[in-house]
């Protein structure tokens, strides 16, 4: 099927790519990239690595749709940074002062975590639908603004509390904890990752088969041509925006019901990025997108080992880029020829000569 | 007539192509094309629209390479890579799409990547005021291009092709812009400049300008010359069957079907510059009747497209109601006004009217993603879309192999039959069509316009803005024309002649009985 060999060929090549670059890197390095390699391969099966990739990866999968489905639209969230982590900071200030019973309590942060997501994600929406304010600078500004807002959160008169050498808010009474599936001592997996597994079928069904997911689609092919057919431009702007900031809400939840019950400094950062790369990754299909996620994930994890072999872990990272950076180069060439061979298709099929100019 | 004195015989010909043939991605656009064209002679190419021409053209000018072939220019074959090589074998082309920077100068405009012959200076301009004179531009270098007319706009891509050096000038359909009394002035220009030693390739599918201007015709159909006419000789129907290969479709429609039911109702509609300066729509008052076709008739850029917009709700009014069968759309949005029952067949379907990469049954869901059969509430129904899209493609006669490809695979009049299809999918009472056969093959044309006249007879209103003055006439029960942003003329197509039309288009008034005036043009055009 020509069709699913254009969606697994670019990723394949570049993934390629990148390890052959990154193999250069290493030979001038003066390191041995097979070595390297395989004890990224063998770190997979030592201690919590598997269940970490697995938690790791469900985490970069939420932040990585509510990165898609703005690009869905050509809108360029890269405030999801800065929304998940304001909205973590809003859930653990209020899921550490109610009391209320299991279940009941969960749902509520979670509910908590996506409302302030959205709120502040709103803000940059409101900005572009009514003054025309460019998204990608103004989430940007948002996001530094995000990391002063949730600092003063938890500062000790406001919402904070200091808890050993760290800042943090109070603790998530156990009623809004989320279980996870122990593996002994392989780690344990979170609650969470079965929202996040929900968030991708409902992703699809919402792209696929909704209206809403037919008028994002057609806004990001051909904006003029989505007006013509009806579709509101500023109420798509609005709606996705708000259901990004929703989806990135929920990015730090996993870790907060599942392990940490609290926000503190030491609140992973970055995550939001890493979902813009796995999202273009993923070509902004939920299955696409779960396998960046895992790769990335992967990366992260298996990255710890190069430190035993001699090598830098910083490799990693050059990985990372240069993946995301192919990939995209991948998919351009890739879907270029798949068109112009689809043409050839057509015209061969319809024997057509003229009609063209 | 035109002077075949100048035209020598004895000097290698100007420009020789041999078996041309250029493969598109799905159609072959040329294949094994012969044309000669002698030094100092005004050559026309015909043939239909789709049938290759602009194709042979760029291939000539070096925007593209042919697959096979040979082009000699004075008797010495060449191989152009890109325009400039063309360029400096003395080729300019002038393209039917201006290609002027608005907001610079007649000199600007025309130094403009040339910089190295004259500089940018003093020089420059003393020879643009010499080359002026042949193209019968009157107006002072320093002038900015936004504030010339479409006629004088022309005579500066041609002054362009002259300051590079051309000696054989190709113009790509040069008066599809202009009215009849600008064609003309054009022809007079050729015709000088003729005598002055230039060599002219004149494209049109006009044949009555073909055969006022040119000494010799080659005639391209389906991407291949099917031969060569003397245009003194040879009739406007000996031509067009050559164009056509087979009988002519026509536009006519036979007896009238307008009722007195008023579909579309526009009242007092205006419509702002974004900065507000001046009015594109000046209060527009319009009516279209159950089973009637309203043509618009201007020259493009007088508000004939933000007419269409604005009626659609993709553009805000600043004041003024539309109002469709009684029901008030004024407040409404796109999608509103498109569910009351207005089908749209937009004047550019790559930028308004399909998702090009997307396959065709999706794109039968574009602007009904909120009705049967292709949703069902907020769920889409694809099965639903996939069986109205095959009902398209055979009604409409859609050459595809299947309803998976991508909308851009298809041929452009294959592309305009789809939407046609679509926009008349759903029972609409009103179809607003520009250009409906703008660019398509003489077949996709004649089908647009029998769907058009069926549905006419059926009842369905239509509002027809098109620059095909033909088209117009013929499809029209009614034809206003619009200037400057309002509708300043009434004319029945019954009688009406193109140059009529073309007079009260340009604001010139007419003396034909055929138009009458509704509102007062006011003086000073620029």
């Amino acid at each position: 099927m020509g069709n699913l060999r254009g969606k697994l060929l670019p990723p394949a090549l570049a993934i390629v790519f990148s390890m052959l670059l990154c193999g250069v890197a290493l030979v001038i390095s003066g390191a041995n990239p097979l070595r390297a390699f395989g004890a990224m391969v063998t770190q997979v099966g030592k201690g919590t690595t598997l269940v970490d990739i697995i938690n790791s990866s469900g985490i970069y999968y939420i932040a990585a749709l509510a990165v898609a489905i703005g690009f869905q639209m050509n809108l360029f969230n890269i405030g999801v940074e800065g929304q998940y982590r304001v909205a973590a900071v809003v859930a653990a200030v209020v899921g550490g002062s109610i009391a209320l019973p299991p279940g009941v309590h969960t749902l509520v942060i979670i509910i908590v975590g996506a409302l302030a997501g959205a709120a502040w994600a709103a803000i940059p929406a409101i900005l572009k639908v009514t003054r025309g304010v460019n998204e990608v600078i103004s989430t940007i500004m948002m996001n530094g603004l995000a990391i002063g807002f949730s600092a003063y959160l938890i500062r000790r008169d406001v919402f904070g509390e200091l808890r050993g050498n760290n800042i943090r808010t109070p603790e998530i009474p156990e009623s809004g904890w989320m279980p996870g599936i122990s593996f002994g001592g392989s780690g344990t997996m979170f609650g969470f990752l079965f929202v996040a597994v929900a968030l991708g079928i409902g992703y699809w069904i919402m792209m696929n088969r909704t209206r809403f997911g037919f008028e994002l689609r057609a806004s990001g092919e051909s904006s003029t041509a989505a007006s013509a057919g009806g579709v509101n431009a500023k109420k798509m702007v609005l709606v996705s925006m708000l259901l990004s900031g929703a989806i990135a809400g929920l990015i730090g939840l996993p870790e907060m019901l599942g392990r940490d019950h609290t926000f503190s400094l030491n609140f992973s950062a970055g995550v939001g990025f890493s979902g813009i790369a796995i999202a273009l990754l993923g070509r902004n299909h939920p299955g696409g997108i779960a396998f960046g996620a895992l790769l990335w994930a992967f990366l992260d994890k298996s990255g710890l080992a190069l430190d035993n072999v001699g090598v830098p872990r910083e490799i990693v990272t050059i990985m990372q880029g240069s993946i995301v950076l192919s990939v995209v180069v991948a998919y351009e060439v890739v879907r270029r020829v798949e068109l112009a061979a689809e043409q050839r298709r057509v015209g061969r099929e319809l024997g057509t000569v003229g009609g063209a100019a | 007539m035109s002077s075949s004195t100048s035209v020598r015989t004895d000097d290698p010909p100007a420009v020789v192509l041999t078996g041309i043939t250029k493969r598109f991605p799905g159609v072959v656009a040329n294949s094994d094309v012969h044309l000669t064209v002698r030094r100092g002679e005004v050559h026309a190419l015909c043939g239909e629209n789709g049938a290759g021409k602009s194709t042979l053209m760029k291939i000539l000018y070096g925007m593209q390479a042919a697959d096979e072939g040979t082009i000699e220019v004075n008797g010495e074959q060449v191989r152009f890579r890109t325009p400039s090589d063309a360029i400096k074998a003395g080729i300019g082309m002038v393209h039917q799409h201006f290609m002027l920077a608005d907001n610079l100068t007649v000199q600007e405009n025309v130094v403009l990547g040339a910089e190295a012959l004259h500089g940018i200076g003093q020089k420059a301009r003393k020879r643009i005021i010499e080359l002026s004179g042949s193209t019968g531009l009157n107006v002072d270098p320093g002038v900015l291009v936004e504030q010339l007319g479409v006629a004088d706009r022309q005579r500066v891509e041609i002054l362009k092709v002259l300051y590079r050096g051309a000696k054989v000038i190709i113009l790509d359909e040069p008066t599809a812009v202009l009215v009849p009394q600008e064609v003309n002035e054009l022809f007079d220009t050729v015709r000088g400049m003729q005598q002055q030693g230039y060599t002219f390739l004149f494209i049109s599918h006009k044949l009555d300008e073909v055969r006022a201007i040119a000494d010799s015709v080659t005639v391209i159909r389906r991407g291949t010359t099917v031969g060569s006419a003397d245009p003194k000789t040879v009739s406007s129907r000996q031509l067009a069957e050559m164009m056509v290969g087979s009988e002519l479709p026509s536009p006519e429609t036979r007896e009238s079907t307008v009722t007195d039911k008023v579909v579309l109702d526009v009242k007092g509609l205006k419509l702002m510059t974004p900065d507000g300066s001046r009015p594109i729509l000046d209060d527009v008052d319009l009516v279209v009747r159950s089973g009637e076709v309203v043509g618009i008739a201007g020259v493009e850029g007088n508000g004939q497209t933000e007419l269409v917009e604005t009626i659609m709700g993709m553009r805000k009014a600043g004041s003024g109601t539309i109002t469709l069968q009684d029901k008030d759309l004024t407040k409404l949005g796109t999608l509103a006004r498109r569910e009351a029952g207005i089908g749209y067949v937009p004047e550019d379907r790559h930028r308004h009217g399909l998702l090009l990469t997307q396959p065709l049954w999706y794109n039968r869901i574009l602007g009904y993603q909120t009705r049967k059969p292709t949703a069902n509430g907020i769920w889409l129904d694809p099965d639903g879309a996939k069986r109205d899209t095959e009902r398209i493609v055979s009604e409409f006669d859609v050459r595809t192999p299947g309803i998976d490809v991508p909308a851009a695979a298809l041929s452009g009049g294959n592309q305009q039959k789809l939407v046609v299809g679509r926009e008349l999918s759903g029972n609409p009472v009103l179809l607003i069509a520009s250009h409906p056969t703008r660019g398509v093959d003489v077949g996709a044309q004649a089908l647009i316009w029998d769907e058009i006249k069926r549905a006419r007879a059926a009842g369905l209103a239509v509002l027809l803005v098109s620059a095909d003055l033909d088209e117009l006439i013929g499809l029209s029960d009614t034809i206003k024309v619009m200037l400057r942003g309002r509708l300043v003329a009434d004319a029945d197509p019954n009688t009406v002649t193109p140059e009529d039309l073309g007079s009260a288009m340009t604001g010139a008034g007419s003396t034909s009985a055929a138009v009458q005036e509704t509102a007062v043009v006011e003086e000073g055009e620029n």
